[in-house]
């Protein structure tokens, strides 16, 4: 702050407050001297970073820049219907073979002339790896977060173990998961369930065993007094007093999972991520057109569906945002 | 504690009906959301149609790859001529090196080959009988023209097929016995040639001598010293490609600096359109909100995507798509946090008549920067994981190696070296956030 505290002339004041005063001003001094520098470090690093990400980028930036609005421009359909026809599975007029326009393929029929559209089918895979994966990882992790708590930890040695497994995990890259298991149960859903389940595991045991550890201990000591197991002290003096946090936490991890599932399966474990990747790479404006919009419509969905959920079972905060 | 007769409980029951009578979903919610749960499971265990999976699976790879991750293994062909002379082959480009003679091949004076695979376990080839050594028992296999057999029962550990046999003798190695020729395969425990490859002049030697040579030996190679030699053999390994794989380690973490910082750079002035007590236009605050869901819910992938096509695959179209999704992100946040501001402060800056500007840098900073700078690092924290996996979809970085190492199934040590490598990144960055978060705004706790 630059207010001039600084008096005219010296001799109205005691010597004492000169002292304060100048002290004060060169540690705002110093203050502002690391501030800039800090400034300045992170300003020569972000410099740094982009010459470097740009110098090893296949395309340059300012080369790329002039033709992004080409890129662009195979994104919008010749036919707007068209993303329509791809969202429901529709014949296209357009169609003259190849893959651009056959909306038709992938329809899943259920009885009669009824069917669902391919993009529907591979959203309902993405979401359901989601799904059962988060339920999973729940079901894991809660016996684990227990483990884990410092306060209601049955054994220390065990305590340590566990979260370390549980660190572990949260790190774990998942793709790496998903390739192992991919080559163990064939390409497909299995794998990224399993490497996101595992993840899950990691992400929200953490979460849980923090809620743990803040519990109030009363209801555990009564259930000690009455010469209740491990067991029942923790079903009946901690379950009841986490158990909203927990499945608030579970549905912010679920919303996460929506999208790692998606992530995933753009790089071969099946469901929606494929068909973009697909699709952008070849450069289908309204089969892209059609698969963002129900992605980004889902995950709107989703976010909001988990929200409303959060706020009812711990109210605002819910809000408060975990990693 | 005394029991209860029928008149107190009946008093008790009038006084607290709401305790003893509880609603159908009181009593029965839990169990429903139970029943919903497995009957979920079931449903999409029926989808993926997952018990025939597992069943179908194939395990046994499993426990293969990860012995791979920390083991490799040497084949060598032994070929019986038809004048009874056995050659010995090495695989091209196995981790021996072109001409190797390993001390665990040897030959006897009788022509015969003995293979050592482990201490206990080893095979001895001659021109018409193969014995295998393991368990504590010798087996002799007889070859017989094309075909090799066994007299009397197998092993368990042996199996025979048309014209082979096979001898597993679990993590030490296998071998396959047919008419004209044994397959031994032997596995060791570690990398090879992590450091030199088998092109290196330091290739095999012990360590030692390597550190004499770089220290005081002659040079190797005339136009260059040995340390600098030894760096390049070292950094250009042909096997483990440490130079390529440190390059795109650091691509990623400059992916996720750069995202997150240009988002933040972004996301700080926008969040201050976004908060309802900062700019009092309700129009502007919704736009701005739904601009940043909107960056938010496109997600990552689909940004990462695009721009790959656009910029073709790098860190470039790895930064922008972190970037994006981080403005909308961090907006929010932002904006969130701005919204909770004490307004005090604020009425009191501006009572002093000073400007907008002003009001917010005293008024209002203070008590955001905290919640700003702790965000941005837990975020940056979160895109270093982040950046690996949308680099597998061409985004630049260490996961399109990663995820290239692996579909071939063949370079498992490879995806331990990078997994070790992007394990020890994580760990240090979250060491490195929390340190700074807790010098920055003075407290452990978000």
């Amino acid at each position: 702050m630059t207010f001039q505290s600084k008096p005219e002339t010296a001799s109205d004041v005691a010597p004492a407050t000169v002292a304060i005063v100048d002290a004060w001003e060169k540690l705002a001094a110093r203050r502002r001297f690391y501030t800039i520098l800090g400034l300045a470090i992170l300003f020569a690093a972000f410099v740094a970073s982009v010459r470097f990400a740009d110098e090893s980028n296949a395309g340059h930036f300012f080369d790329r820049l002039p033709h992004l609005f080409d890129f662009m421009s195979w994104l919008i359909p010749k036919d707007w219907n068209d993303v329509w026809r791809a969202l429901l599975g529709l014949p296209s007029p357009n169609d003259r073979g190849g893959e651009e326009y056959n909306f038709t393929v992938g329809r899943v029929p259920l009885w009669g002339g009824l069917y669902i559209p391919n993009y529907i089918e591979l959203m309902i895979v993405t979401i359901n790896i989601a799904l059962i994966s988060t339920l999973v990882g729940f079901v894991i992790a809660v016996p684990l977060s227990f483990l884990a708590a410092r306060n209601l930890a049955p054994s220390n040695p065990l305590r340590i173990l566990v979260k370390r497994l549980m660190e572990f995990l949260r790190a774990f890259p998942e793709i790496v998961i998903a390739g192992l298991f991919s080559a163990v149960l064939s390409i497909g859903p299995a794998a990224a369930i399993i490497a996101i389940t595992l993840h899950t595991i990691g992400a929200v045991g953490k979460l849980f065993f923090e809620v743990i550890e803040n519990i109030d201990m009363k209801p555990d000591e009564g259930m000690t007094a009455v010469g209740g197991n491990w067991l029942e002290r923790v079903r009946f003096g901690a379950l009841p007093q986490v158990l909203p946090n927990f499945t608030s936490y579970a549905l912010l991890r679920l919303e996460i999972n929506v999208r790692a599932s998606t992530i995933i399966g753009a790089v071969g474990g099946g469901g929606i991520g494929e068909a973009l990747k697909l699709s952008i790479s070849r450069g289908f404006g309204a089969k892209t057109m059609a698969l963002v919009l129900l992605l980004f419509v889902t995950i709107v969905v989703v976010d909001q569906v988990s929200a409303a959920m959060r706020r009812r079972l711990v109210g605002e905060a819910a809000f408060v945002p975990v990693h | 504690m005394t029991a209860l007769d029928a008149n107190t409980f009946r008093d008790l029951e009038t006084r607290h009906a709401h305790l003893l009578h509880r609603s159908f979903k009181q009593r029965f919610g839990g169990l429903m959301v139970l029943g919903g749960i497995l009957l979920y499971c079931i449903y999409s265990a029926w989808f993926f149609d997952l018990p025939k999976l597992v069943a179908e699976g194939h395990w046994e790879r499993l426990g293969i790859y990860l012995r791979q991750w920390i083991s490799y293994d040497v084949q060598p062909v032994f070929r019986i001529g038809s004048d009874g002379k056995i050659a010995t082959r090495y695989p091209r480009f196995n981790p021996l090196g072109d001409d190797p003679k390993p001390d665990w091949v040897r030959a006897n004076s009788d022509g015969s080959v003995l293979v050592e695979v482990s201490g206990s376990k080893s095979v001895r080839i001659a021109p018409t009988q193969v014995d295998v050594t393991a368990y504590g028992m010798t087996t002799p296999v007889r070859l017989v023209g094309e075909n090799a057999k066994v007299d009397g029962a197998l092993p368990g550990w042996m199996s025979a097929y048309e014209d082979t046999i096979s001898v597993d003798l679990g993590f030490s190695g296998d071998v396959s016995i047919s008419g004209d020729q044994v397959k031994v395969r032997k596995r060791f425990l570690g990398w090879p040639n992590f450091i030199f490859d088998t092109h290196s002049p330091f290739f095999d030697k012990p360590f030692g001598e390597v550190l004499q040579l770089i220290v005081s030996g002659e040079r190797l190679d005339k136009s260059q010293s040995n340390l600098s030699l030894a760096f390049d053999n070292f950094w250009n390994n042909s096997a483990w490609q440490h130079g390529d794989i440190w390059v795109k380690l650091f691509q990623t973490i400059v992916m996720a600096f750069l995202g997150t910082l240009l988002g933040a750079v972004f996301a700080f002035p926008t969040a201050f359109l976004a908060a309802r007590n900062m700019t009092s236009s309700s129009l502007v605050n919704q736009v701005v909100k739904r601009f940043f869901d909107f960056l938010r819910s496109v997600d990552m992938l689909i940004w990462a995507l695009f721009l790959t096509r656009a910029f073709g695959p790098g860190p470039l179209a790895g930064s922008g798509a972190i970037f994006l999704t981080e403005w909308g992100t961090l907006g929010k946040l932002y904006a969130e946090g701005l919204e909770n501001v004490d307004n005090k402060p604020r009425e009191g800056i501006q009572s002093t008549g000073a400007s907008t500007v002003l009001t917010h840098r005293y008024g209002v900073m203070p008590q955001v920067m905290p919640v700003i700078v702790g965000q941005t690092l837990y975020q940056w924290e979160s895109n270093v994981r982040g950046a690996t996996i949308i680099g597998a979809v061409g985004a630049g970085g260490i996961g399109l190696k990663l995820w290239e190492a692996m579909r071939t199934n063949a370079n498992w040590a490879n995806v331990c070296y990078m997994v070790l490598l992007i394990l020890v990144v994580v760990f240090l960055f979250d060491m490195a956030s929390s340190a700074l978060r807790s010098r920055l705004i003075g407290d452990r706790s978000r």
